[in-house]
């Protein structure tokens, strides 16, 4: 296998393909958002509860799509539970930063943690919408919006 | 106007298929380490040196503007595009080069007979029948007209297999029928529709055709005259020409009387602030200055399918069909999707627990360039009951080798995901 391939479809991104974690709908649901991508059609529900104190309590997803965007949801969901809302924008943006290749994760400060699995799409710009897609999912349902297209 | 003397030659020499691969440079070049299989044909094929250099040759020796100049750069570009228009007349057996309109491509020419045809023929509660395998570019135009016009759009439905279901659409006619628009070649399935029997029984419910031929010209012989059809519509890159050109032909009789697209341009005789005089065919529908270098481009390419021939195009790509249709269905998990009896070089297939784009990755990581996704096709992907698919098409250019390569590169792809 090529360093590219093995460094992009790395086991624990395989492993939360395999068996998305917090794969289920929350009812009812503080938020909910649909997120979808056009051009490849993949659609991915994501559903959160956050208490008075703005943090988020629960948050689970549902939907179609490749291994990728599978895996960076089920991970999404293992990461952002328990945090503060206003931590999750930042934490987004250094996804982004990641996944586009504007930001190192090795050399740079970040608190992406285990998220840097994803760090192989920089090289394959063709994948960084399956990758963020649940992401700008999540945040569409923290504004309160119903609907998120990465178009 | 053109004249003889002005038209540069043409290369006659005849291309041997087997050595054909020597005149598209881009297959030689290696993609993340290996050597590229360009298997994404139907959404572009490649171009031939030929093709490049008609091109260059309009930009480095007489570039100039068209129809509209006395000095004899303009002259000669004028003398160039219209002997494109002419090849291309010849390859798909138009009765004259005034029914070669030029367009931006295939997806344009469907809107120009949309907003001339469809806008002034097709009123409320008429219909419009097209099929299930349509590419969006010959559903989303006739959606619009149908809710400009409160018309209603018809959908002949399709089997398991990719066919036509034939007795549904002879039945699918009434007196307030307008218009059948039909894909040639589906860039999904693959399947070859039978055209001439469609035009056929349209006309005899007196209904025009219009045939989106986007996948049809570099793969099998089209002759709009023996199909009948009213219009016909193909795109430059997807036959080895430029991309940003295509054509429309329209039978004369039909393009006379209908009203102009575009204003501007070539397309009037004389303008006053009070009236327009339209111009005559074909420039009545190609408004301002055209893609002139992607009309020579286009013209080329046809001279060059031309001097390859159908026959050894046909035979080859069916040799490659056959051969990868095999290999493919001996992979575990592995579903091709369309298979229907008439096929052109396209398989369409979807894998027991892996996603296309999934698929598409590793196949480009190992140097095999496919296309993954709906395919400009939504409503299809939902008959056939798939979200999305991998798509392998074929050129005259490819070799079996490029099949094995794909092969390997989806049992290293199964290896991973298991």
């Amino acid at each position: 296998m090529n360093d590219k391939m093995s460094q992009l479809y790395q086991q624990v991104l395989l492993d939360h393909n395999k068996t998305p974690r917090n794969y289920r709908a929350l009812e009812p649901a503080d938020q909910e958002s649909l997120g979808h991508n056009p051009l490849c059609g993949d659609k991915l529900k994501v559903f959160v509860n956050i208490d008075e104190k703005n943090i988020i309590t629960d948050v689970t997803f549902l939907g179609d799509g490749c291994a990728i965007s599978k895996a960076s949801a089920s991970m999404m969901t293992t990461i952002v539970k328990g945090r503060h809302v206003d931590e999750i924008e930042t934490l987004f943006q250094q996804f982004q930063d990641m996944t586009q290749g504007r930001m190192d994760p090795e050399t740079e400060p970040n608190d992406l943690g285990r998220l840097k699995v994803f760090a192989g799409v920089r090289n394959l710009p063709a994948r960084v919408k399956c990758a963020t897609l649940s992401w700008h999912t999540l945040n569409a349902a923290l504004k309160g919006r119903e609907k998120v297209s990465t178009e | 106007m053109s004249n003889a003397a002005s038209i540069p030659k043409h290369n006659d020499v005849t291309v041997d298929i087997e050595r054909c691969r020597d005149d598209f440079p881009v297959l030689k070049r290696e993609v993340h380490g290996k050597p590229l299989a360009f298997l994404d044909n139907a959404a572009s094929s490649q171009m031939p040196v030929q093709v490049m250099e008609a091109y260059t040759d309009y930009h480095s020796r007489y570039h100039a503007n068209v129809h509209r100049g006395v000095h004899l750069l303009s002259q000669e570009a004028t003398g160039a595009m219209e002997a494109a228009r002419e090849s291309i007349r010849e390859l798909i057996n138009a009765r004259s080069a005034r029914e070669v309109i030029f367009t931006s491509g295939a997806t344009d020419a469907v809107n120009l007979v949309m907003q001339t045809y469809g806008r002034s023929q097709i009123g409320e509660g008429d219909e419009i029948i097209i099929s299930t395998m349509e590419h969006h570019s010959n559903i989303v135009p006739w959606r619009m007209l149908c809710d400009e016009k409160n018309a209603v759009l018809k959908v002949i439905p399709i089997g398991d297999d990719g066919v036509l279901d034939m007795d549904a659409y002879a039945s699918m006619f009434s007196d307030r029928t307008r218009l059948v628009g039909i894909v040639h070649v589906s860039n999904t399935l693959g399947t070859i529709n039978p055209v001439k029997e469609i035009t056929r029984i349209a006309h005899d419910h007196d209904v025009p055709v219009l045939v989106d031929g986007a996948q049809a010209v570099s793969h099998l012989q089209v002759d709009v005259q023996e199909i009948g059809c009213d219009f016909f519509a193909t795109s430059g890159h997807k036959m080895y020409g430029p991309t940003g050109i295509g054509i429309l032909y329209g039978r004369e009789e039909m393009l006379s009387g209908l009203p102009p697209y575009r204003g501007g341009g070539d397309m009037i005789l004389s303008v006053s602030f009070d009236e327009v005089l339209y111009s005559d065919l074909p420039y009545k529908f190609e408004a301002g200055t055209p893609n002139i270098s992607g009309a020579i481009g286009m013209g080329r390419a046809a001279d060059y399918i031309r001097s390859v021939g159908y026959d050894a195009i046909h035979r080859k790509e069916q040799e490659l069909l056959d051969y990868a249709t095999r290999e493919l269905s001996a992979i575990e998990g592995l579903r091709i999707v369309g298979t229907a009896p008439q096929k052109s070089a396209v398989i369409s297939f979807v894998m027991d627990g892996i996603h296309p784009h999934d698929i598409g990755t590793i196949l480009d990581l190992e140097g095999v360039a496919v296309r993954t996704g709906h395919h400009c096709t939504q409503p299809l992907m939902e008959r056939m009951g798939v979200v999305a698919t991998t798509r392998a098409s074929m050129a005259m250019y490819n070799r079996k080798e490029e099949i094995d390569q794909l092969v390997a590169a989806l049992h290293k792809t199964v290896e991973l995901f298991r």
